[in-house]
């Protein structure tokens, strides 16, 4: 096991490498640069000041010393200094935006594991039912609704209309004179909309995909072979089917490790969320090649990291995987 | 708000609605608290929405609108714009400029501190001047300072440039904030300094905290030097999106942002808005144009221009675009400032005009569509993607075109490839822009032959020689009444030559809390008096300890 664990891990090296140099590419070869920003039809910004910030920036050098100078300082994980006027380090800024990212996303997985497995067992075990129809129809409505509409709906209602919720960000203006439990009310009632929102999108086809997985375990023999002992129904659903219907599911969460910190555009703009989507965002727009890179080989890292604890999850629970 | 000078021709909407310096101020509702006793009072605070965080605070090295809006509060230049966009001192109590127009001498406010209680002298001017034009610096703003023959600080309270030829713009370069030497002078790169994120300055406002993405905060200066804000407390609070930011201001989170026209017209005129808001509206600082490459074979024969400019319907467009609020273009200054000529050639809608030009240019109808030497008279029309006012313009454009016999394609693309590779590259037929407008009417970069190479700003490819001449004269003396005459000219050659169709000029469109007393439009906007604004004692929101 530890020698599969090793092997997978040696392999992400090259693979990080071989992505980075991608990103690089593709960065480089998108059209503007980090000092157009500043520059672009600016009639105070000559062809010399122009020469003069490329040469600060070192994006007057050909593109092979550029990679060849990042990877090496990669190499003692120097993330570099942000493009953008602050110039701050990288790394400082990722540190600062991940805990809220983090803390929403653990928190709206939480929630879609919490509702989708048992309404995805119920529908499955009642397949057919009211239960099972009802519970279809809405969980397709809620993939459907663009969640943005359904994010503005909601500030208009609990924000502007009851005045229940704050409408964005994450703390309100006196949050620094709160004492503890006033500065943790404070952010529940700041991350309720967002977290609920983003919920509400993954709900539909987590639960889809537990019913999906839940009716696929119950046809196979065990269980009728388990029905047949004698067994309560409910030992037969919860122990013999759901624990392997549940062994997909580990993949999902695998797979979801980098969006745990990745963040999402969309929400952190709407609900002016300081997140890691937003800094993304705000990177590629501005040209911010090591706040980009910087970010991008992160997210590799984290997507492979992902895909190494699924597989060793696999692993663990079925011993075939392991032989194999 | 307290406006720095705009230095930069910033091109996009957005920054353009965040614009406040604009003229024939005029405040729409006026539902001010009835029984308060109107009294100036100090305290409570302002909330401001802002879609852009900032990515600095030294205006020199930073070029985005936010960061240079908050700046604003903490920073002074040597002069700054007054409400009629007239040059005043700041920190210079006075200034003269010598006969021969090439050297200027600053007299420098006595008693001014900066906010570390240090004082602020001339040598502290002499060190912004050197670090503009450090190669360390990395600023797109070096330009104007370089053309600094000699700079003098002959004592704490006398600053003299000179240049070795009169430049009428160098006046307003001065309006560059001023850092303070005590604190910067051990980092060679300013950008890299800690003052970049917390600055120190001499303005009205004290830097206290910025979290970056969520919010900055700057509390009142007790010894400014033209006395203590009536407000003290600013918050700028960071909201990337516009819808957000309108309903923030309907529950109360933010007292103050800029509307979009149908905000402005549809949205907010409700009994109830009205009882809490003051909604204001004044001419930007900028125009919307339609562009052509005067070099495309269409599109050299002026009477094609001017045709095109007939056909535009400017009162369609201003409806359907801005929802009426906004104006006509007719050159590329704004209405009612000393540089705008309004006696220049006018292009009403007429689409008879515009076909009789058209066929006098040799293209003959065939089939609904204009066609000459065999070709049909199709173009494409380029502009940014985003920005929905200039992707309704083109639409609009379109239909108005099509009913003279001309194909107009439409065509958006993301704005770095959109310079980069159609503008700089001179790979367009023509497009849909705007452009800032500056308080000086210097526009040599715009409109000179010289500015027609790659990434210079004359991308239509304009030239003519009295234009050219005259930009020089205009630049090259201090002389108002020789200015004027130099850009009245300029209009006139503009509009019969239409390089350009001037399209619409539109309406700034603030709406502040109505608990803010003491706001008085004016052509600058409402914010140039901001240290002025109070809220009476029984009408204050907020308890601000300093």
């Amino acid at each position: 096991m530890l020698r599969y664990i090793a092997r997978r891990l040696l392999l992400t090296v090259p693979l990080l490498v071989g992505i980075s140099l991608v990103s690089f590419l593709m960065m480089h070869m998108a059209p503007g640069g980090p000092i157009g920003a500043g520059t672009d039809l600016n009639p105070k910004a000559t062809a010399e000041s122009r020469a003069r910030l490329k040469a600060y920036y070192g994006l007057d050098q050909p593109l092979h010393v550029q990679y060849g100078r990042w990877l090496g300082r990669m190499a003692t994980l120097d993330f570099g200094d942000s493009f953008s006027p602050d110039g701050r380090p990288v790394v400082e800024k990722i540190k600062e935006r991940i805990p809220i990212t983090l803390t929403i996303n653990v928190l709206s997985m939480g929630l879609i594991f919490l509702v989708a497995i048992p309404v995805g067992v119920y529908s499955a075990v009642r397949k057919g039912s009211v239960f099972d129809r009802i519970s279809t129809v809405a969980v397709f409505t809620g993939f459907a609704i663009p969640t943005f509409w359904l994010a503005l709906l909601m500030m208009i209602l609990f924000g502007v209309k009851l005045g229940w919720l704050p409408i964005s960000g994450i703390s309100s203006l006196d949050y620094d004179s709160l004492g503890t439990l006033g500065k943790l009310a404070d952010r529940g009632r700041h991350l309720l909309l967002p977290v609920l929102l983003a919920a509400f999108g993954g709900l539909a086809g987590m639960s889809r995909y537990m019913r999906s997985n839940m009716l696929e375990v119950i046809r196979q023999d065990y269980v009728a072979t388990a029905r047949a002992k004698g067994l309560p129904e409910g030992t037969v659903v919860f122990r013999h089917a759901m624990r392997n219907a549940l062994l997909p599911v580990i993949t999902i969460l695998g797979l979801s490790v980098p969006d745990l910190l990745g963040g999402s555009v969309i929400f952190e703009t709407i609900f002016a969320i300081p997140g890691m989507g937003q800094l993304f965002y705000q990177g590629v727009m501005s040209r911010d090649y090591p706040l980009i890179m910087g970010i991008l080989t992160i997210g590799a890292f984290l997507t492979l990291l992902g895909n190494l604890l699924a597989d060793v999850g696999y692993a663990v629970a079925d011993p075939r995987i392991r032989q194999g | 708000m307290n406006r720095p000078l705009r230095r930069a021709v910033f091109p996009s909407l957005a920054l353009l609605l965040l614009l406040a310096a604009c003229g024939g101020g005029k405040q729409e509702s006026a539902g001010k608290g009835t029984s308060v006793p109107d009294v100036p009072a100090y305290g409570d605070a302002i909330v401001e929405g802002s879609i852009g965080d900032v990515s600095g605070f030294l205006t020199a090295v930073t070029s985005d609108a936010s960061s240079h809006e908050a700046a604003g509060y903490v920073f002074n230049g040597l002069v700054r714009y007054d409400k009629d966009l007239k040059l005043e001192g700041e920190l210079a109590e006075s200034w003269e400029i010598s006969p021969d127009g090439k050297r200027i001498t600053f007299h420098l406010r006595k008693g001014v501190k900066w906010h570390d209680g240090a004082p602020f002298t001339s040598d502290d001017v002499m060190f912004t001047y050197k670090r503009m034009i450090d190669p360390r610096t990395p600023t797109p703003y070096g330009e104007d300072f370089k053309q600094v023959k000699r700079a003098s600080a002959p004592d704490p309270r006398t600053f003299i440039v000179e240049y070795a030829r009169p430049f009428a713009p160098a006046l307003a370069s001065w309006g560059m904030h001023v850092l303070p030497k005590h604190l910067l002078e051990k980092y060679p790169d300013i950008s890299k300094s800690p003052l970049n994120k917390k600055p120190v300055g001499t303005g009205p406002y004290r830097f206290v905290e910025w979290k970056t993405g969520e919010k900055i905060v700057f509390d009142a200066s007790p010894d400014y030097f033209e006395g203590k804000p009536y407000i003290a407390r600013v918050i700028t609070r960071v909201i990337p999106d516009q819808a957000t930011m309108f309903l923030e201001l309907k529950s109360g989170g933010v007292d103050t942002i800029i509307l979009t026209p149908p905000q402005y017209v549809r949205q907010t005129e409700t009994a109830e808005f009205r009882k809490s808001f003051n909604k204001y509206k004044y001419t930007a600082a900028a125009y919307t144009y339609l562009g052509f490459r005067l070099s495309h074979p269409f599109f050299k024969d002026k009477r094609v221009r001017q045709a095109i400019a007939h056909a535009a319907d400017k009162k369609a467009l201003i409806d359907g675009v801005l929802l009426g609020l906004g104006q006509e273009a007719i050159g590329p200054y704004k209405p009612g400032t000393w540089a705008y000529n309004p006696n220049v050639r006018k292009y009403p809608y007429d689409p008879a005009r515009a076909k009789a030009l058209l066929a006098e240019a040799g293209w003959k109808e065939k089939d609904g569509v204009l066609v000459k030497d065999g070709q049909p008279f199709e173009f494409t029309v380029l502009t940014n993607a985003g920005n929905e006012a200039r992707a309704k313009t083109a639409a609009i454009l379109q239909q108005n075109l099509a009913g003279v016999g001309i194909r107009m394609k439409i065509r958006t693309v993301e704005w770095a490839a959109f310079i980069n590779e159609f503008i700089d590259k001179r790979k367009f037929d023509a497009v849909i822009l705007g452009w800032n407008i500056t308080p000086d009417p210097d526009q040599f970069d715009i409109w000179h032959s010289s500015k027609t190479g790659p990434k210079e700003l004359n991308h239509v490819g304009f030239s003519n020689p009295e234009v050219d001449r005259l930009l020089d004269e205009g630049r090259s003396t201090f002389d108002l009444e020789k200015r004027k005459k130099a850009y009245f000219r300029i209009q006139e050659i503009l509009a019969e030559e239409q390089p350009y169709v001037f399209l619409y000029v539109p309406e700034a469109l603030p709406v502040v809390h109505n608990r803010f007393h003491g706001i008085v439009p004016a052509p600058a906007g409402i914010s140039y008096n901001f240290v002025k604004w109070y809220v009476p004692k029984a009408l204050q929101k907020h308890q601000v300890q300093p």
